[in-house]
């Protein structure tokens, strides 16, 4: 037996090895929901982390350092031109999400009626991508935080751009990212334009493709993708792609499987946010965001109106606030701000109750009011056709009107209530023609 | 000339200084998770496999070769996605025959290397490709124009990468 053992040495060392990791891989498949917090795969992979990460962070932040001096103090050509843009460009955004906020609050009313509650992320936590699995087959990042910083395991990562993916394991000051590319990922998500929802995860060549999709014609390249909220760890909306192509599903003939082009740079991450909190509300500063924007567009129709009506007093380069400002401050100081009264009524108000005369001094077919120019036009009437009970002649040349008497004008414009009286028009002819009928 | 195996491991004993063997592996891993994120497509080049091949072969002992393998791997597995021991596992095998075959050839010739690199991590592959669909049931693309790119670039990178570590081990 001595001699079986010392003859085969090596590869009974070799196969001992490999028996203890098989074993160990098949706890930690076998048990996947508990491999991340069992004490040893725990300690090793917070060890090796440990060991890793402070190089890592070092080199990185060596680097930003240097990219930040030349970005900061070096490469600031064309800044202002940059910045007058981008100010311009927030104006003008500002303007657009108060025309949307309406919209969205009409949604937020319809979901609250439908009992669907709309997450809305509160707090998120930025971290800088500090390393990688180092391997083709696996979609891991290594971000400089952890659960010291409040980040949680599933917590869901995004760029401005898009969604990335999600913290697989959370350590004291880093953490593993696990892409949407990789192949053990998932994420629920939307097809915008068809609002068919699927399950997204990363093929074997890292590319995300939505899984197991009943053929449809209207999916087309180019659509895009959004999540569906419906995973529980990203919130609905946000962007994840667009739909790169479509090709069939070998394993599950007939569905298919669209793969994406993803919306964040997944190739090209430095710095990313995770999502650590959402609510069913809208966080304050998104509200106060909102109102500023809605006092913006204010401002912005102010100066528009007074513009228009007083273009030599405006400046038309400056900003709209300050043109608010400037007119408000102008008229206050130098002349009275004239009154903005609406325009004069064509005719006068008879509906109003107090206005119009009693009943009983009412003649059937006289005018109660002055006539528009001060002429009484003739009535037209049709000759052929009787005056019918019940009708009584409009005061609007040529209109007549059946039972209650309809507003002549519109209140506001002064304009004659065209489409009041079209029916009232056809009323009488209908009237003729089934009688004739009789 | 190859020299057998006896009458090289009487003449050569290689001998690396401690900090190189703890140094080392630590070393290719920070650099491999490091530089494939800056570097697009660094990730064909597999540093820990190279430095595992280089211990076994260098060492002949197939045993030492196993356990650094196993080692290198299980640190590798740490920031991937996979269970702990797949590289693992691939890499001991690698670690056991690559210092089975330093026993009986002569490893430090240039051309020796040549071969004996591609043909380590073409059978890298298929171990860790044979366990991904297998044995955790994992989508694993093999695609033979990218494997051989792999053994190629493994290959010229691992030549130089060996005359480097040649001139920090003491010899007896």
């Amino acid at each position: 037996m001595e001699s079986f053992f010392s003859r085969y040495r090596n590869p009974l060392v070799l196969l001992a090895v490999l028996l203890v990791q098989i074993i160990g891989l098949a706890v930690q498949v076998r048990r996947p929901s508990s491999a991340p917090g069992a004490p040893g795969v725990l300690l090793i992979r917070s060890w090796t982390l440990d060991l890793l990460g402070p190089p890592e962070h070092l080199v990185a932040a060596t680097g930003n350092g240097i990219a930040g001096l030349w970005d900061n103090y070096v490469d600031l050509i064309h800044v202002r031109q940059k910045n007058r843009q981008l100010l311009q460009e927030v104006d003008r955004l500002r303007i657009e999400q108060a025309g949307l906020a309406e919209d969205a609050r009409q949604a937020q009313r319809l979901q609250a009626l439908l009992n669907f509650k709309e997450k809305y992320i509160y707090k998120t936590v930025a971290a800088q991508v500090i390393g990688s699995s180092g391997s083709d087959q696996s979609h891991l990042l290594i971000l400089d935080k952890g659960s010291a910083d409040g980040l949680q395991r599933d917590d869901a990562v995004i760029t401005p751009d898009g969604i990335v993916g999600r913290l697989r394991s959370v350590f004291p000051h880093h953490s593993l990212l696990l892409e949407i590319s990789d192949a053990t990922s998932g994420a629920g998500v939307e097809l915008v334009t068809t609002r068919l929802q699927g399950v997204l995860r990363g093929n074997a060549y890292g590319q995300p493709e939505i899984v197991d999709v009943l053929p449809d014609e209207r999916i087309q390249p180019g659509n895009p993708v959004i999540t569906s909220g419906g995973d529980q760890i990203f919130p609905r909306g946000l962007p994840v792609g667009t739909v790169d192509r479509i090709v069939p599903d070998p394993g599950h003939s007939p569905l298919v499987n669209i793969l994406i082009h993803p919306a964040a740079h997944l190739n090209r991450l430095n710095e990313v946010l995770i999502i650590t909190n959402t609510a069913s509300q809208m966080p304050q500063q998104e509200v106060q965001d909102i109102a500023n924007s809605e006092l913006d567009q204010v401002q912005q129709k102010a100066a528009d109106i007074l513009a228009e009506r007083l273009p030599s007093a405006i400046d038309p380069e400056a900003p709209p606030e300050e043109l608010f400002t400037s007119i408000v401050n102008g008229f206050a100081l130098e002349q009275p701000l004239p009154a903005l009264h609406p325009p004069a009524p064509a005719r006068p108000d008879q509906f109003t109750p107090g206005q119009t005369p009693p009943a009983a001094s009412m003649t059937p077919g006289a005018r109660n009011g002055p006539v528009r120019n001060g002429v009484e036009p003739p009535v037209k009437r049709n000759p052929s056709q009787p005056p019918l009970s019940g009708i009584i002649t409009a005061p609007t040349p040529g209109i007549v009107v059946t039972g209650n008497p309809q507003p002549a004008a519109n209140s506001k414009t002064g304009q004659p209530a065209k489409a009041a009286a079209k029916p009232a028009q056809k009323k009488p002819a209908a009237h003729a023609a089934s009688r004739e009928g009789h | 000339m190859a020299l057998m195996a006896s009458s090289r491991r009487e003449a050569d004993v290689p001998d690396y200084p401690i900090w190189l063997l703890i140094l080392l592996p630590i070393l290719a891993l920070w650099l491999q998770s490091l530089l494939a994120l800056h570097l697009p497509h660094f990730d064909v080049l597999d540093l820990p496999l190279l430095v595992t091949i280089y211990f076994a072969i260098t060492w002949r002992n197939p045993i030492g070769g196993t356990l650094c393998g196993a080692a290198i791997g299980i640190l590798q597995d740490v920031p991937t996605q996979h269970p702990l021991g797949v590289y693992g596992i691939a890499k001991a095998i690698i670690g056991y025959f690559a210092a089975s075959i330093g026993i009986r050839i002569d490893t430090e010739s240039l051309g020796t290397r040549l071969l004996l690199i591609p043909a380590f991590t073409l059978v890298h592959g298929g171990i860790v490709w044979l366990l991904e669909t297998h044995l955790i049931d994992q989508p694993y693309a093999w695609i033979w124009w990218l494997e051989g790119l792999h053994a190629v670039v493994n290959a010229v990178i691992g030549v130089m990468l060996f005359s480097l570590f040649d001139r920090a081990r003491r010899r007896d």
